[in-house]
């Protein structure tokens, strides 16, 4: 017998579909958006509520080796915020980095069905997909770090194109990722090979391989086109926290040619000011830059106030974060694939970057034109928990709620950005597309984001109210392919969502040529390395559009 | 290439040849063995790449002679087995689960589970190995690298209080000492190797350098080479006090400072003695202050095949590593308190589930008492004082031998399993998924346990 | 004197044999002395020592080490059941027993 429901009368925002806040039906069949259900259909009234399609983060970090690493440093935290079982769902922590089932839970209570962990070295690929699996309702995906792949620096040194494109489709299939994610490109070999120095021009040359991080950018680029990824290279660029770094955001966006790339937590690639001096917004270049390019697209890496952690495959950032800070620190080294840092970390109104980087990340989004290309997270835990995007939502869609929270802050840096000038309220249609139409468009998911007959039944019902933040904070109902996961605010039963990820074609030849490589330089051998479907459980390949 | 690897056949006719299997016999957790399986006599009769532990540990896991099931000493079916054993949990007002640290993480996860669905009390062997190391870590963070790394890049390698050369054989020969890499050309020729240790062991002459510390003085050691490291003054009896001249410290902290890509080792000689946590804090903060003029790591070298598998599913599930208690409905974490050894001695678990693994054999006498006054369920691959004393024993299949699944290298690197040859017996996950659906039946309804 | 279990090569291989077989009670019934103090103790090798700590005692047989190997003062002995039963259950708030460097009292048995 089909399981079917009917959401009757509610207020859709579906941007994808240009619904905009009509009253309609919604019709839902074994998971799926339907025309029409039969009249035994469950039903739930959702006369005067805000029906939106589920949320999608397209930039998180919530499993695996570094996240782990992260959960074990902090108990502090954990206790201070206990997550209880249920009758239907498990136990764990919360705080700035929750267990797993933590994550998922908080995910879904805020009415997020989908988000992809950002950054994950592929040699611990299989960790990631332990945890994934663990991280209950959401469907999930993530990004390999290739950025620094000592083998794939290895062919575009020797100038072998053609093998560099085939050797990055045998990884994204060896571990089943949804995309390739470059961090602070070339620098992993500075930080681990010449004593924690870091690259600082996309142009300079990287030690032992002849090749500049803007060339490997490009390269990934035209690769990741010519593969057909559903969501490009997903870029992490150099000089991360830098004053200045603008200079270095602008040429790597350059670099892409016109071609789809995406930037990662473009608010802290936004730095104007000189080096070594304190840094001015320079948000401004960046989104105008944004605006005229169709080919790009950005998350945010909005950051909020209160704690964070630093938590990035860019280890020379942490390390300088470290120095700051003197707190923790842990630095992870990956065989020829990445580097890691993890320090815990808190944003304060009262410090000047701090302030600035708040700021800049709203300019971002208040003077962003098309907010189907830039997106909104925080880069969590980077820039802030996931747990603060509700109060995100209400500073974007209130202007007097942000004003009076710029009373708060360091007013030296407000006078360095245009914030207190910018007026502008995002509607219900447009958060509905910086958190759901846009990060599926932009991760290529046909099925998601959108409320359209064949979409995911992935939805999420609000009540309506003034406070954006508490009225994003509780979704009356989550419903997850088409199971009331959450009812009248609390769990109605517990669900497993699924593994999102592509599989390139490529010439399986590639395999010989790296196999002496894992025999000379890696420390498990190649035959176990690439990972069983075992591992994916409930699972969807979406689709790639090779260009040839 | 696999024809030319089949190795002749000899007398027996129904010979597996199994390449690229994991030996989990430690935490080396080596994935090159090529085993010649013998399916006829169920057991494996070569195993090539083994270390001397490890070729025990093929060997030696045969296919015994023994009911899957004992209950008070008397044979059961599997069914009547993981009935009792959840009878034994629901009845229980502490139970608790301890061991885990020798079964894939597929049943660890399942162990985890099912002590949150009881309120209990989950614990693994890190408590007693690496326990004190990973509060270190909770303290001041670590600084470390993949053993690939360190076969590429380490230059200068230090080993303090651990003796690999029997604990964990090939730590030298495939990850650390002798391996050639990426920016090591000549192997051992390009690293300079050194041993801190109390006593002299047949890892010492693999050592460039050998110190030889006091009993107890590691801490006093570490924090003079810190002090040293960051160009401050250390006591002038440092030699008195640990047995280690001035001289050799000074030419110790130059080395350090000045190599490409150090790493420090440690092993339990500075968990389990005077200092614990404070020793491996020790190590972690040295590394990080060299980090200020060289690139250093430091890294602990985990025993048991999977325990580092156990502290990452404890970790993602509870975010805690070992230690934790869900009397509350939630997960907390406290060492001293919610620790089996504390817990057992103390006299409070009033049932326990001991998952591969023997404490006794290896607890204080005091826990040792306890435990065999209260009903024990445990699941092992051979007899032990444990499984001696349960009231439920399970005889499952070895793990990397007849079973699949994920295991973690003591470098965090998760690893899939080759079984070798087929066993009868139930494999962990199977008989804690078992009692798992069986305690989640008994307390549905009523008598759920939710949230106190 | 001051008694560090470890573990050794034999008692690695002998446990996966098993922790029931004469083997690895053997190995881990066998302590580590040093020629000065086996001198000193008027001990050979072989001799049945008893070693008594504040919690408990426990027989074992010993052998001789090098001066230069094992210092004086010191015993050395494979993990097992015969150590454990000298281990106090106190782990100072960390989970851990101390479970090397314990203070012993050694004694001949006379057999």
């Amino acid at each position: 017998m089909p399981s079917e429901l009917k959401i009757a009368n509610g207020r859709v925002y579906d941007p994808a579909n240009n619904v905009d806040g009509n009253v309609q039906d919604l019709c839902i069949r074994d998971g799926k958006i339907v025309d029409s259900v039969s009249r035994s259909a469950s039903r739930i009234d959702a006369r005067g509520m805000v029906v939106m399609p589920g949320a999608i983060d397209i930039h998180c970090h919530i499993a695996g080796p570094k996240v782990n690493l992260a959960r074990k440093l902090m108990p502090e935290d954990h206790r201070l915020d206990v997550h209880p079982k249920t009758a239907v769902t498990r136990s764990g922590t919360g705080g700035i980095v929750p267990s797993t089932f933590a994550t998922g839970y908080r995910y879904a209570t805020m009415g997020y069905t989908t988000a992809m962990e950002a950054a994950v070295p592929p040699i611990t690929a299989r960790h990631v997909l332990e945890e994934l699996d663990d991280t209950p309702v959401v469907d999930k995906g993530f990004y390999v770090l290739l950025g620094n792949n000592a083998f794939l620096y290895k062919l575009l040194k020797e100038g072998r194109k053609k093998e560099f494109k085939e050797a990055i489709a045998w990884w994204v299939n060896s571990v089943h990722a949804y995309t390739v994610k470059l961090v602070n490109t070339g620098s992993d070999e500075l930080w681990k090979g010449r004593k924690n120095a870091n690259i600082t021009d996309v142009n300079e040359r990287i030690d032992h391989y002849d090749i500049t991080p803007s060339f490997v950018t490009e390269s990934f680029i035209e690769a990741a086109h010519e593969l057909g990824l559903p969501h490009p290279p997903h870029i992490h660029c150099n000089n991360l926290g830098h004053s200045g770094n603008i200079s270095t955001t602008l040429d790597t966006m350059k670099a892409a040619q016109g071609r789809r790339a995406h930037m990662a937590h473009i608010q802290f690639h936004s730095f104007g000011g000189e080096v070594n001096k304190n840094p001015v917004s320079g948000a401004q270049e960046i989104i105008d830059y944004i605006n005229d390019h169709e080919n790009i697209t950005a998350d945010v890496g909005q950051v909020m106030f209160g704690k964070a952690t630093a938590m990035t495959a860019d280890a020379p950032l942490a390390w300088m974060l470290r120095n700051v800070k003197f707190d923790k620190w842990v630095n992870a080294d990956t065989e020829c694939e990445s580097g890691c840092g993890i320090i815990p970390f808190s944003y304060q109104e009262s410090i000047y970057t701090h302030t600035l980087q708040w700021a800049m990340g709203l300019e971002l989004f208040l003077m962003s034109k098309d907010p189907w290309r830039v997106l909104l997270s925080t880069d969590h835990p980077n820039g802030g928990s996931f747990m603060n995007y509700p109060k995100l939502i209400k500073l974007l869609m209130d202007s007097a709620y942000r004003k009076e929270a710029l009373q708060h802050v360091n007013q030296k840096a407000v006078a360095k950005t245009v914030l207190p000038e910018l007026d502008r309220e995002y509607t219900l249609n447009e958060i509905a597309i910086i958190t759901r139409a846009g990060p599926a468009r932009a991760l290529g998911l046909k099925n998601k984001g959108h409320l359209g007959v064949g979409a995911d039944a992935d939805i999420t019902i609000y009540t309506e109210e003034e406070d954006r933040e508490q009225m994003f904070n509780a979704p009356r109902y989550v419903i997850k392919d088409g199971t009331t996961v959450i009812k009248d605010h609390e769990f109605a039963t517990d669900h497993k969502g699924k593994i999102l990820h592509s599989k390139p074609g490529y010439n399986e030849d590639i395999a010989t040529e790296i196999e002496p490589f894992f025999e000379d330089y890696y420390s498990v051998k190649f035959s176990n390395y690439a990972i069983s479907e075992d591992y994916l459980h409930d699972h969807e390949e979406v689709p790639t559009n090779p260009k040839s | 290439m696999p024809e030319a690897a089949k190795s002749k056949p000899k007398e027996s006719k129904n010979i597996r040849i199994v390449k690229d299997a994991t030996c989990t016999f430690c935490g080396c957790v080596c994935d090159d063995m090529e085993l010649t399986v013998d399916l006829d006599a169920h057991r494996i009769t070569k195993a090539k790449k083994a270390c001397v532990l490890g070729r025990a540990w093929f060997y030696e896991h045969t296919l015994e002679d023994r009911p899957v099931v004992l209950i008070d000493g008397k044979e059961a079916t599997l069914d009547e087995g993981l009935d009792e054993a959840a009878r034994i949990l629901v009845d229980a007002k502490f139970p608790i689960t301890y061991g885990l640290s020798d079964c894939p993480c597929e049943a660890q996860r399942v162990a985890v589970d099912i002590m949150d669905t009881i309120n209990g009390n989950i614990d693994t062997t890190t408590s007693v190995c690496h326990g004190p190391s990973g509060m270190a870590f909770q303290g001041v963070g670590e600084s470390t690298a993949t053993l690939g790394e360190i076969k590429n890049r380490a230059d200068l390698v230090i080993y303090w209080g651990g003796n690999p050369a029997e604990s964990h054989p090939r730590h030298f020969t495939r990850y650390a000492v002798t391996p050639k890499g990426m920016f090591i050309p000549n192997g051992k020729k390009d690293r300079t190797v050194v041993l801190v240790d109390v006593r002299k062991t047949p890892s010492t002459p693999v050592a460039d350098i050998f110190i030889q510390v006091k009993p107890g003085k590691d801490f006093e050691l570490l924090w003079a080479l810190r002090a040293l490291v960051k160009g401050k003054k250390i006591s002038e009896d440092i030699e008195e006090q640990t047995g280690v001249s001035r001289e050799v410290l000074d030419d110790l902290v130059e080395r350090m400072k000045n190599c490409q890509f150090g790493v420090l080792f440690m092993g339990m000689g500075l968990t389990m003695t005077r200092g614990r946590h404070f020793n491996s804090g020790a190590i972690y903060s040295l590394a990080s202050d060299l980090n200020e003029f060289t690139h250093f790591v430091a890294k602990p070298v985990r025993g048991h095949g999977n325990v580092t598998g156990a502290d990452n599913v404890v970790s993602w599930q509870t975010g805690y590593p070992f230690g934790v208690n869900f009397n509350r409905g939630y997960p907390r974490f406290n060492p001293g308190e919610f620790t089996t050894s504390d817990v057992l001695a103390r006299g409070e678990a009033d049932a326990a589930m001991i998952v591969a693994s023997d404490p006794a054999s290896n607890f204080s006498k005091k826990a040792i008492e306890h435990l065999e006054k209260i009903p024990v369920i445990s699941m092992d691959v051979k007899e032990t004082h444990t499984t001696r004393l349960s009231r439920v024993r399970f005889a499952v299949a070895t793990y990397g031998i007849n079973t699949g699944g994920t295991v973690y290298r003591m470098d965090d690197v998760p690893i899939s399993l080759r079984p070798a040859f087929d066993s009868p017996f139930p494999t962990d996950q199977e008989v804690l998924e078992g009692i798992c659906q069986r305690v989640k039946k008994m307390l549905s309804g009523s008598k759920a346990r939710v949230a106190a | 004197m001051i008694l560090v279990p470890g573990r050794s090569q034999k008692q690695g291989t002998s446990l996966n044999k098993g922790k029931l077989k004469d083997e690895y009670l053997e190995v881990t019934t066998t302590a580590e002395l040093n020629e000065q103090d086996m001198r000193r103790l008027k001990l050979s090798n072989g001799d049945k020592i008893r070693l008594k700590s504040d919690i408990g005692q426990t027989v074992v047989t010993c052998i001789s080490k090098k001066e230069e190997d094992l210092p004086s003062g010191m015993i050395f002995i494979p993990y097992g059941p015969s150590s454990s039963q000298l281990m106090g259950s106190d782990t100072a708030a960390s989970g851990m027993p101390m479970s090397k460097h314990m203070q012993v009292e050694v004694t001949k048995v006379k057999s």
